[in-house]
């Protein structure tokens, strides 16, 4: 690199053959053109890291974005959205005055790298996104997805990323109340962790990130910058790793929970006091982020003085100031008159806080560094007028042959005893497995007011302790089911987060989503993407909830090989009154099971094919909105009216998974009866989307199968609680000792 | 028997929480001019038998897997000499 110790906008003018190394900072020949173009001469080395991670993947979404904007245009109308895409976080309104803010992103690479730090500062950054609404984070949920359960570098992942989402979360004082836990050999060496984050606010007090008015003062407080993860947002998220050139592994960022609190107090704080104008969290491409975003939402131009951010290291380069990943930052603007109030509550808080800057009349970003200019650009073209590609996509030519590859052709049980021996190993394999080891890892009930948490099938938290006013979330993906068909697949994950959601007694209102595919250069990689969000955006329209936020993660792949296309949906839904909700555990012996729902024999992408033929193959199960909209009805309706005393969606594992976890949840057994029309396996195993099996007490059997057969839903019974067995009647019978043993012991011995 | 010494510390560029509170509080309790703390962990191997370049090999291993997490910390490893042991059993 022959660069000038300070490559000064003035110095860049007079030297425009100066070769800069944007192709290192992950810049494609084409885009520095269009940099050069835009500026007129080409870019001193500030813009340029500007520039490389703003244009990055992961901040521009340059692959994406032409396919996310469905999201938008199928956007159903929905009073109930106060703040829509494309701020920090989604906000929807939820009654009795609050609001309530969700999101879910990824950290899936830097908790690859470090499994402990990656994971925790993935929970630090969407806390803060959530405080950047001004609202006051209440719980978090972390889809998580893993290699093979029984893969040595699945033993050195796995409980890192736990032991990170833990340790941040819980010293942060937030309950972890939802998300997943999947194994699959598609994500050795690309694990996926998510994380999501609710926070719950009065509707006056929603923030948005913008910079108005001349004159108001760019204030950076939190931590100090130093050089973690430089380059991270362009280099780390948007290259596949190659393990030959380890000089490309960025340093990577360490959380600091306890000052992430003080941030949230002291932001909290400030915004009740009406002190801020603008606010946006420092996450991915750090300051050239805040600063760009900031200056371009509002009225444009901003001036930074880059010496007097506050450095822990004091021989950072300007570029590396501007790109840093320090955690536990943000922006705030303010006007002058209130600055004083501000530091003095920063200070109170023990947070460092720093003027940087002001908003000026113009629409330049102009950023100065020991006195000279070493930035001069259009704020728009940083952050909002990236490249968009139109990448080409195609259907790849395996897919025919894997939908041809039919699962309902694999040997079934033949007898009661086979059956029985496949419902141990079903609800014993690592995927069904009982993940109690990993989520009590993690605190469910700080703060008091968490109602349902794993493993119900939503977690659901307390906002209004007067009312039991109460949000609920539930996240889901099968990236099985995405393979075989990713249309279909997003709208099944979209479907079961939903069901899962209607299952505990709320409403659902708005979806937020996780986009993790592999790498958008391959053609098949992007089909499965784009078919993907088609799939949900189509969904989001029918069931009349909009996707309010959401992040994408690409290049999850390792060489050639790409991780299943996993769209992970987080759906959130209001319940009036948190007394009224609906667990997943049997409450009291005698009471009637009734199976709602259409049966058929849907075997494509199923835990049973996994399982016991390590087979993918065929069609997922169908889709049917209308059908998944009037089973929440009912179940919300059953739930409020108090008709049924559990409810349990079922999903992967079919029916008998969603049995066994109720009984044992209960420490209550169940008889069951294969109804007319049904053989006991499909009966059992089936996957069939829009089904949920509830409890209904004998006084309200008559009342609840009335509403099934008024509003045409099909209500089966197929049993009663009862006694400390599973028995299918006729085939077999499993004590739950024994199916407690296989459904407990299976995570613990293998990463305990 | 020689004693073996692994000094772990982060690396430079990466945030040290624990070495910050501790410097934070340093002006609180008067003690004033420290303007940074930086913490980590130091090891002692009591080695069985000579020291030599094979030992010195299998502790660098045990120190890069076990001791220290290399990709946010840097180790040192240095012999400490059999005087100073004896030194500091007294």
């Amino acid at each position: 690199m022959s660069r000038t110790p300070l490559d000064t906008v003035e110095h860049a003018a007079a030297t425009p053959d100066v070769e800069l190394p944007w192709a290192e900072l992950g810049l494609k020949k084409d885009e520095y053109e269009r940099i050069v173009e835009i500026l007129g001469r080409r870019p001193t080395g500030a813009e340029l890291a500007m520039y490389s991670v703003m244009w990055s993947e992961h901040c521009s979404y340059k692959s994406s974005k032409v396919h996310l904007r469905q999201f938008g245009e199928k956007a159903p109308e929905n009073d109930a959205l106060l703040v829509g895409i494309g701020e920090n976080a989604g906000v929807v309104d939820v009654g009795q005055g609050y609001a309530v803010t969700f999101k879910v992103e990824s950290h899936n690479h830097p908790s690859y790298v470090e499994p402990y730090q990656g994971a925790a500062t993935g929970v630090g950054g969407i806390v803060r996104d959530i405080i950047a609404m001004g609202a006051r984070p209440v719980a978090v949920v972390d889809p998580l997805r893993f290699g093979a359960a029984d893969h040595p570098d699945t033993k050195r992942v796995l409980p890192g990323v736990v032991a990170g989402i833990g340790g941040y979360g819980n010293c942060l004082g937030l309950p972890n109340i939802g998300g997943e836990v999947v194994f699959d050999a598609c994500y050795q060496g690309n694990p996926l962790v998510n994380a999501g984050c609710i926070g719950v606010m009065r509707h006056e007090d929603i923030h948005l990130a913008k910079a108005s008015g001349a004159g108001n003062k760019v204030i950076l407080y939190g931590a100090r910058t130093g050089g973690d993860g430089i380059g991270g947002a362009s280099i780390l998220a948007s290259e596949t790793f190659d393990d030959a050139k380890p000089s490309k592994r960025p340093a990577v960022q360490v959380g600091d929970p306890f000052q992430e609190k003080l941030l949230i107090e002291c932001t909290l704080e400030a915004f009740k006091e009406k002190l801020v104008v603008g606010i946006q969290d420092l996450g991915a491409a750090g300051l050239s982020c805040a600063t760009s975003e900031l200056a371009s939402n509002g009225s444009g131009g901003m001036r930074v003085t880059l010496d007097d951010v506050p450095l822990r290291d004091s021989t950072l380069s300007p570029e590396e100031i501007l790109m840093s990943e320090s955690q536990e930052r943000m922006c705030a603007v303010v006007e002058p008159d209130k600055v004083d109030r501000f530091l003095e509550i920063c200070d109170k808080w023990d947070v460092i806080a720093t003027v940087i800057g002001e908003v000026t009349d113009g629409d330049r970003l102009e950023i100065y560094w020991h006195g000279e200019k070493i930035v001069d650009v259009d704020p728009r073209t940083v952050a909002h007028e990236g490249p968009t590609y139109e990448r080409p996509y195609a259907r790849p030519a395996w897919q025919d042959e894997l939908q041809a590859d039919d699962a309902g052709k694999l040997p079934r049980p033949r007898s009661g005893e086979e059956l029985k021996d496949q419902v141990l190993k079903l609800v014993g394999s690592p995927n069904q497995a009982s993940k109690q080891w990993i989520t009590q890892q993690y605190d469910h009930f700080v703060q008091g007011n968490t109602v349902l948490a794993m493993p119900e099938d939503s977690g659901m938290i307390r906002i209004d302790e007067e009312s039991g006013l109460g949000v609920a979330i539930a996240t889901d993906g099968n990236g099985r089911y995405a393979k075989l068909d990713p249309y279909t697949g997003a709208q099944l994950a979209l479907a079961e987060a939903y069901r899962n959601v209607a299952a505990t007694g709320a409403k659902p209102l708005a979806v937020s989503d996780c986009l993790n595919f592999g790498s958008p250069e391959d053609p098949a990689v992007m089909w499965q993407f784009a078919e993907a969000v088609r799939g949900l955006a189509d969904g989001c329209q029918q069931l009349g909830t909009p996707v309010t936020g959401g992040n994408v993660s690409l290049y999850n792949q390792t060489g050639e090989a790409a991780i299943h296309p996993t769209p992970v949906v987080a759906v959130l839904g209001v319940i009036d009154d948190v007394a009224r909700r609906t667990p997943v555990a049997f409450q009291e012996e005698g009471q009637l099971l009734y199976l709602l729902g259409d049966t058929r024999e849907e075997f494509g992408g199923s835990a049973w094919s996994q399982v016991i033929h390590d087979h993918l193959g065929g069609l997922p199960p169908k889709v049917d909105l209308e059908r998944e909209r009037l089973l929440a009805e009912i179940l919300i309706s059953a739930s409020r009216d108090g008709m049924i005393d559990s409810a349990h969606d079922l999903s992967d594992g079919g029916l008998i998974q969603a049995v066994v976890e109720s009984a044992l949840l209960g420490g209550k057994g169940a008889r069951l009866v294969v109804p007319d029309g049904l053989d006991a396996f499909t009966f059992l195993f089936s996957e069939s989307a829009g089904r949920a099996v509830v409890a209904v007490p004998r006084s309200e059997e008559l009342r609840f199968t009335d509403m099934c057969r008024a509003r045409n839903l099909p209500a089966t019974r197929i049993g009663v609680v009862d006694g400390d067995t599973v028995e299918v009647q006729g085939e077999f019978t499993l004590t739950l000792q024994e199916l407690r043993k296989a459904h407990e012991e299976t995570i613990p011995a293998l990463l305990a | 028997m020689a004693r073996v010494v692994v000094d772990v510390m982060l690396k430079p560029e990466i945030l040290d929480p624990q070495g910050q509170a501790v410097q934070r509080a340093l002006p609180r309790l008067g003690f004033e001019g420290i303007s940074d703390v930086r913490q980590g962990k130091r090891f002692e191997l009591e080695v069985d038998g000579p020291v030599d370049e094979a030992a010195l090999a299998r502790i660098h291993d045990l120190a890069e897997s076990f001791l220290a997490n290399t990709v946010i910390e840097d180790f040192t490893v240095r012999v400490e000499s059999e005087e100073a042991v004896a030194e500091a059993a007294k």
